[in-house]
């Protein structure tokens, strides 16, 4: 363990019920980073939270939060974190400063610190006109900036927000994304938890992907992009003969149709090389491609060869068509092709290449998703 | 697998060093804003009194003989109905409270359930000393004439807040064990009641025998009694101490039991 660990995490299970939310959770948090737990609704990201932020304790496993054991000294735990949940949390009838004020006290601020503290993030938060009115009358975007700036009041060291921009307008959701790349300019460490993949993306050093209450891949996002999901060449082709044609000659090569679109993606390292290789080898008489692009890997498609569904609302759509590359039915229209995703990659009908072959089966071992509804 | 990490060199936050008495100041400060701005509520209850007032007076109070003028008898009565509904309204602020975020947050921040719910006890007991004053104030104007001794005031303040204080307490732990607000407003009706078979509003002789036991036995009389003696100058006898045992054995179980929901709620 080289680096300096803020959370740590060890084989968190969690159940209400019989209904299992956690099934060995392990986790690590970098000290000063940013980190996302990113997953659809039902995943189990805020049971983690709340574990984490010893509101709920787990079944079993260990964890330590800011260098303290959640279950022996959550008191001490409970000093140095903050939790910003879905919910807004702070009350309508007072006003902003009110607010902030009143975390200060109960953070042991004196009347005039606590006024001192509330005047700043005030400024910081871009609430300074605000902060004398009462909170039932602000936008979601200025009540959850000010639901982040009273988690800060007590200058925590590990700060949880649970779903920071669900629900936000785009404009307000860019608003919380630099209050957040602003917070670990501080040296606080950031754990966040979303279903939407660009947020993710943007924000976090490091994410872990979690589905049906196992973490199923961790990394950067650079790193889960280039380890499990491809790069595509998407070729448009000049008509409905050349696109049948080729498809049907391609056959199980395609990773991706757009059939009303005429589009053909093939699997590529995203070199000159061998997209100049795949050009000439699908289309020798330089006549069926009227256009082509480098599809980059997207999360989106990172989740869905991790889970086998796309994420919640936001990455529908884009992730909708994305097939594993070894898909035996390859001339499905988009809708099919989801349907067709869903299913677990199986290894007898996949002889394809080994690569996809390994994150099927990495995919499988870590999900057991197919009951769970998909978002749409 | 590994151990956990060795615990870090975390800097604890800065002053967050605090104490229960000071967080449950600064949640009762909260309390008391919060339904200040609540003028809904706060209308019924300041209005609820005068209406209560009015109609026992003007369109009961002749056909009921109590052997002195009906306000001097029925004036303790509003005052424990009054209070009774009052702090029944803290079921409702606290059982919104569980509802939002914000009590995660508290919880989060390692503030106790008795400084989170006490905040609620607090501001209630101030909501209901303004309705207490006004329901004197339009007492007098009806024609209720006090015979306290200052020490006897003083007595029957005590006895008022003790009595609000307890069943606010009682109130909360209805609230914390409640799902909803609505759920939590219906106990209302039932503190409501309460003081009805009790001698709030008229004396428990004058009612069927059957309901004696309960009427003479429960709270409120031995409360309304040692209320009525106070104010109007005559002795209280063993009432009073019935009345304390009775506030304090309520506070102490509605305070346990808050504790315990507090700390089971949510997790």
């Amino acid at each position: 363990m080289d680096t300096e660990l803020t959370v740590e995490a060890i084989g968190l299970h969690k159940s209400y019920g019989k209904v299992s939310v956690l099934s060995g959770v392990d986790l690590r948090v970098a000290r000063g980073s940013v980190f996302s737990l990113l997953g659809p609704n039902g995943a189990g990201k805020t049971t983690t939270v709340k574990i984490l932020s010893t509101l709920t304790s787990a079944d079993s496993g260990r964890a330590r939060v800011a260098g303290f054991d959640i279950a022996r000294d959550r008191h001490r735990v409970r000093r140095a974190i903050s939790l910003t949940g879905q919910h807004a949390a702070v009350d309508e009838l007072q006003t902003g400063e009110e607010n902030l004020r009143m975390m200060g006290r109960l953070c042991g601020m004196s009347g005039a610190r606590a006024r001192q503290r509330a005047a700043s993030l005030l400024d910081e938060f871009d609430l300074a006109d605000a902060g004398r009115r009462r909170v039932g009358t602000y936008s979601g975007g200025m009540r959850r900036r000010l639901d982040l700036a009273v988690g800060l009041v007590g200058n925590p060291s590990v700060i949880f927000l649970d779903e920071p921009t669900t629900g936000l307008d785009p404009r307000s959701r860019q608003s919380m994304w630099q209050v957040v790349t602003g917070l670990t300019a501080s040296g606080v460490t950031v754990f966040l938890t979303t279903q939407y993949l660009d947020e993710a993306d943007q924000l976090a050093d490091r994410i872990a992907v979690i589905d049906g209450g196992r973490i199923v891949a961790e990394g950067t996002p650079a790193d889960l992009k280039t380890r499990f999901a491809d790069q595509r060449l998407d070729l448009t082709m000049v008509d409905a003969d050349a696109y049948r044609e080729t498809a049907a000659r391609l056959g199980t090569r395609v990773a991706h149709t757009e059939p009303a679109r005429l589009l053909i993606g093939l699997p590529t390292d995203g070199t000159a090389a061998h997209v100049r290789a795949l050009l000439d080898d699908v289309d020798p008489q330089r006549r069926a491609v009227a256009r082509f692009a480098v599809h980059t890997a997207t999360l989106d498609d990172v989740f869905l060869a991790l889970t086998g569904h796309t994420a919640a609302s936001g990455a529908e759509g884009r992730g909708a068509a994305v097939k594993r590359p070894h898909s035996k039915d390859s001339a499905a229209s988009g809708a099919e092709g989801r349907g067709a995703a869903v299913k677990r990659p199986s290894s007898k009908n996949s002889a394809a290449a080994s690569g996809a072959e390994e994150r099927g089966s990495a995919a499988a071992g870590g999900t057991d998703t197919d009951k769970e509804s998909i978002n749409v | 697998m590994s151990d956990l990490a060795a615990p870090l060199a975390v800097q604890p936050a800065t002053g967050r060093r605090r104490s229960p008495i000071s967080d449950a100041l600064t949640m009762s400060a909260r309390c008391v804003r919060l339904s200040r701005r609540q003028l809904d509520a706060l209308l019924v209850m300041l209005m609820l009194p005068i209406m209560l007032m009015l109609l026992f007076v003007y369109l009961f109070g002749g056909a009921i003989q109590t052997g002195t003028t009906y306000v001097t008898y029925v004036v303790p009565g509003i005052l424990i109905i009054c209070a009774a509904f009052g702090s029944s309204t803290t079921a409702v602020t606290v059982a919104q409270d569980m509802r939002g975020g914000i009590i995660e947050r508290f919880r989060s921040m390692d503030i106790g359930g008795p400084a989170a719910i006490g905040g609620h006890v607090v501001a209630n007991v101030v909501r209901n000393a303004v309705s207490t004053v006004l329901v004197l104030g339009v007492g007098y104007l009806v024609g209720f004439r006090p015979h306290a001794s200052g020490l006897a005031w003083v007595g029957a303040a005590g006895m008022m807040l003790l009595f609000v204080f307890a069943f606010s307490w009682l109130s909360a732990a209805i609230g914390l064990l409640a799902g909803s607000p609505e759920a939590a407003n219906g106990f209302g009706f039932f503190l409501m009641f309460l003081p009805y078979p009790s001698s709030a509003f008229v004396p428990v002789a004058t009612m069927p025998g059957w309901i004696h036991g309960f009427a003479d036995n429960q709270p409120i009389t031995p409360v309304v009694e040692t209320l009525r003696g106070l104010l109007l100058g005559q002795p209280v006898g063993n009432h009073a101490w019935a009345a304390v045992a009775w506030c304090a054995g309520i506070t102490v179980a509605s305070v346990a039991a808050s504790a315990v929901l507090f700390r089971r709620r949510s997790s």
